[in-house]
C-alpha cells in the first residue's frame, strides 16, 4: 500500500496523485506512440477508440458526473459530423477553425436540448433527448443540400495546417492528441468549482442549491460541454467514416455510447476510456472470433471422427454467421456487467490493484456498498 | 436593524396550512431554536428560508433586506447556510470535496479559467482549501479528510454537514435536527460544538431540535409550533412549562 506524504495544499490540485502516477502515464503515452509500429492492421480500430474515448468523456460528464442520462448523444455526433464536413467541404474553412464552429454549434445544440432538461429529471429526460435524435435523424435525412440526405456525403481526408493528413498513422495521432486534450480540459473542469459543482447536482440538488449552487445554470453548462466534446468527435468521426449518411446517427449508436460509461464505470474518466476501448474493440474480437471458433470447434469434436468434426463445424459456423449475434453480444455483456460489476472495468481495476496493494489483508466487503439512510424526501 | 425576522409566514399544501401566521425575530449572537410536535411545520420554515419552497403568505427579512424572492441558490452568497434533518452529503465525494463545495457561494473563477485551469484558479482553489482546513481543525475532521461519505458512520456525517455549512462563512447558520439519530455523547459534543460556533465564530445559530437537553444547553431564546401557529415564545425553561406546551405534547 502506498501512502502519499503531502506537505503542501497544491499537492492535491495536480493532475496526477504523484510523481511515480506521472511516470506511469508518461510509460503508457510512450507506448501509444511506438503502438503504430507494433500493430499497423490494427491503427483504424485504434483511432477508433481514441474517438470513442472522447464520447465517452462527453457521457461521462453527463451521465456520471452530473447525472443526467442521454440517449441522444449520436445525434451531437451527427451535428459535429455534418458541421465538420459542410464547413470544410462546402465553406472550405480550414480545419481547426472547422472543427471549433462544429464544437461551438453542437454546444449550442446541447444549450437547447439542456433546456428542458432544466424541468425534467430521470427518465423524462432521457425520453427527451431520445426524441430529439430522432427528431435530428429525420432532419438530417431531409436536409438535403447540407447533408446530402439519404445518398449520403463523402467526406475528405483532413487536412490540418496544410498538412494532409491522408494516413491511418497521422490520422491515429490525430485522434490521440485529440483525446488527450479532451483529458486535459475535462479534468481541469473536475478539480474546480465547476466540476465539482456537477457532482453536488448528481448526489443531491437541494444540497447543492442550498450551497449557492445554480442548478439551471451548472446542468445547461454540462450539456453543453457534453455536447461540444462531442461535435469535436463527431469531427473525427466523419474522416473516420469516410462517409456520413443518416442511417449511422441511429439511436443504437447512442445506446452503444451509453454502454460505453456503463461498462466503463460511471464517475471516473478511466472508465470512459476503459469502455470505449471495450465498444471500439468488441467488434474486431467479435470479427476474428468469427473466423476462429467454428475451426477451432470442428477440429475439437473432429477428435471423434472426421464426419462429428465437420458437422460441429458447419453448425457453428452457422451460428456464429447469424446476423444479430454482434447486439446479442452487446446486451449481455451489459445485463451482465450491470448484474456483478456496478462498478465497471474501472471499479474491477480498483478492486484488483487493492487486492495486490493490500494483499494478504484484502477485505471483500470494502467496495461493498453501506447501508444507505434515508434521504430527506424529495422535495420536487 | 433586525438581524433575521420571519414575519406573517403562511404556506399552504393543497388545503392544508403547513405554516398560519409565524413570525418571531432573531438577534445577532443568538442561539434561537424552534420545538414542536411532528407535523408542525418546523422543518418547513427552514425550507421557506431557503427558498425551497415559496411562501403563500408573509415576509422574511435577513440583515436588513427582504429575501422572501430571492432565487434559492442566492441565499448561501447572502450568508445563510443549512443543514439538513436526513443528511443530504454528496455521498460518492470525500469529506475534502463535500467542503470545499461549501465554497462554492464564494467562488471567483469563470468557467473558460476553469477549462485551462490558468493561474489565478489554482490561487483561488489554494484560498479556499485554507478556508476549508480552517473548518476541519475547527470541527476536529481531519482524519476523515479523505474518506468518501458513503464509508463514514452517522455520526461524523452529521458533523461533516455541519462542516459544509461552515465553509460557506454564513452570517446565519440554520441547524435541522442537529442531534437526530445520534448517541447521547454525540450529542453533547453537538452541544459544544453549537456553543463554540456562537461564541468563538460569532455565528447566529436557527435550529430545529427535538433533545429538550440540548435545546436547554444551547439556546437563548425557544419558539414552540404546533399545527403551524406558534403557541410559546421565551427561554427554553418557560417554554417547557408553558401549558399550551404541556398540552401539544401530551395532549388532553
Amino acid at each position: 500500500m502506498r501512502f502519499v506524504f503531502r506537505t503542501a495544499y497544491g499537492q492535491d490540485l495536480g493532475l496526477f496523485r504523484d510523481g511515480v502516477q506521472r511516470n506511469w502515464y508518461v510509460l503508457l503515452l510512450l507506448g501509444l506512440i511506438v503502438l503504430p509500429k507494433l500493430v499497423p492492421e490494427y491503427l483504424v480500430d485504434l483511432s477508433l477508440v481514441f474517438i470513442y474515448g472522447l464520447c465517452g468523456l462527453s457521457l461521462m460528464v453527463l451521465a456520471g458526473y452530473t447525472g443526467l442520462v442521454s440517449l441522444g448523444h449520436a445525434a451531437f455526433l451527427g451535428v459535429g459530423a455534418y458541421a465538420h464536413v459542410y464547413f470544410t467541404q462546402t465553406l472550405g474553412l480550414p480545419w481547426v477553425v472547422s472543427v471549433a464552429l462544429a464544437a461551438a454549434l453542437t454546444a449550442g445544440a446541447g444549450i437547447l436540448v439542456g433546456l428542458p432538461a432544466l424541468r425534467m429529471t430521470g427518465v423524462y429526460l432521457t425520453i427527451a433527448t431520445l426524441a430529439f435524435a430522432l427528431i435530428i435523424q429525420e432532419v438530417f435525412a431531409r436536409w438535403e443540400h447540407v447533408t446530402g440526405g439519404l445518398k449520403g456525403r463523402a467526406v475528405d481526408k483532413a487536412v490540418v495546417f496544410g498538412v494532409h493528413l491522408g494516413g491511418d498513422v497521422a490520422f491515429y495521432f490525430l485522434c490521440l492528441a485529440c483525446l488527450i486534450g479532451g483529458l486535459w480540459l475535462t479534468a481541469n473542469l473536475l478539480r474546480t468549482p465547476t466540476g465539482r459543482a456537477w457532482v453536488a447536482i448528481r448526489d443531491s440538488e437541494i444540497a447543492a442549491q442550498s450551497m449557492g449552487v445554480n442548478l439551471a445554470v451548472y446542468k445547461t453548462i454540462a450539456f453543453a460541454y457534453s455536447a461540444a466534446l462531442m461535435g469535436v468527435a463527431g469531427a473525427l468521426f466523419a474522416h473516420h467514416v469516410g462517409f456520413l449518411a443518416p442511417d449511422i446517427f441511429s439511436v443504437l449508436l447512442s445506446i452503444q455510447l451509453l454502454l460505453m460509461v456503463v461498462v466503463g464505470g460511471l464517475g471516473s474518466l478511466h472508465g470512459g476510456v476503459f469502455g470505449a476501448i471495450f465498444v471500439a474493440l468488441l467488434p474486431v474480437a467479435i470479427a476474428q472470433a468469427r473466423d476462429a471458433v467454428p475451426a477451432g470447434v470442428g477440429r475439437l469434436v473432429g477428435v471423434l471422427g472426421k464426419g462429428a468434426g465437420d458437422a460441429a463445424f458447419a453448425a457453428t459456423d452457422r451460428f456464429v454467421k447469424q446476423p444479430g449475434l454482434e447486439p446479442g453480444i452487446f446486451g449481455l455483456i451489459l445485463v451482465l456487467f450491470i448484474l456483478f460489476e456496478p462498478l465497471g472495468i474501472y471499479g474491477r481495476w480498483l478492486k484488483i490493484k487493492l487486492f495486490f496493494s493490500t494483499f494478504p489483508l484484502y477485505k471483500h466487503a470494502t467496495f461493498r456498498r453501506q447501508k444507505a439512510y434515508m434521504r430527506s424526501e424529495r422535495l420536487r | 436593524m433586525t438581524f433575521f425576522a420571519a414575519e406573517n409566514l403562511e404556506i399552504n399544501f393543497g388545503g392544508i396550512k403547513a405554516l398560519d401566521g409565524v413570525s418571531f425575530t432573531v438577534e445577532q449572537g443568538q442561539v434561537f431554536t424552534i420545538i414542536g410536535p411532528n407535523g408542525a411545520g418546523k422543518t418547513t420554515i427552514f425550507n421557506l428560508i431557503s427558498r425551497i419552497y415559496d411562501p403563500t403568505g408573509g415576509r422574511l427579512v435577513f440583515a436588513g433586506e427582504d429575501v422572501t424572492r430571492v432565487p434559492p441558490h442566492e441565499i448561501a452568497r447572502r450568508g445563510i447556510a443549512r443543514t439538513f434533518q436526513n443528511i443530504e452529503l454528496f455521498e460518492h465525494a470525500t469529506v475534502l470535496q463535500n467542503l470545499l463545495l461549501g465554497r462554492h457561494a464564494h467562488r471567483g473563477s469563470r468557467f473558460l479559467q476553469e477549462l485551462f485551469f490558468l493561474p489565478g484558479v489554482r490561487r483561488q482553489e489554494l484560498a479556499h482549501r485554507e478556508k476549508v482546513e480552517a473548518v476541519i481543525d475547527f470541527l476536529d475532521l481531519q482524519t476523515h479528510r479523505d474518506s468518501l461519505i458513503a464509508n463514514l458512520p452517522y455520526g461524523v456525517r452529521k458533523v461533516v454537514e455541519m462542516a459544509r455549512a461552515l465553509c460557506t462563512e454564513p452570517k446565519l447558520l440554520l441547524l435541522d435536527e442537529p442531534s437526530s439519530g445520534l448517541s447521547v455523547e454525540e450529542t453533547e459534543g453537538m452541544a459544544f460544538w453549537i456553543q463554540d460556533i456562537r461564541t468563538l465564530l460569532g455565528i447566529t445559530v436557527l435550529m430545529v431540535e427535538h433533545n429538550m437537553s440540548l435545546v436547554g444547553t444551547v439556546s437563548d431564546r425557544v419558539l414552540a409550533l404546533n399545527y403551524g401557529r406558534p403557541i410559546a415564545l421565551g427561554t427554553a425553561r418557560e417554554v417547557q412549562e408553558h401549558p399550551d406546551v404541556i398540552k401539544a405534547y401530551l395532549g388532553g
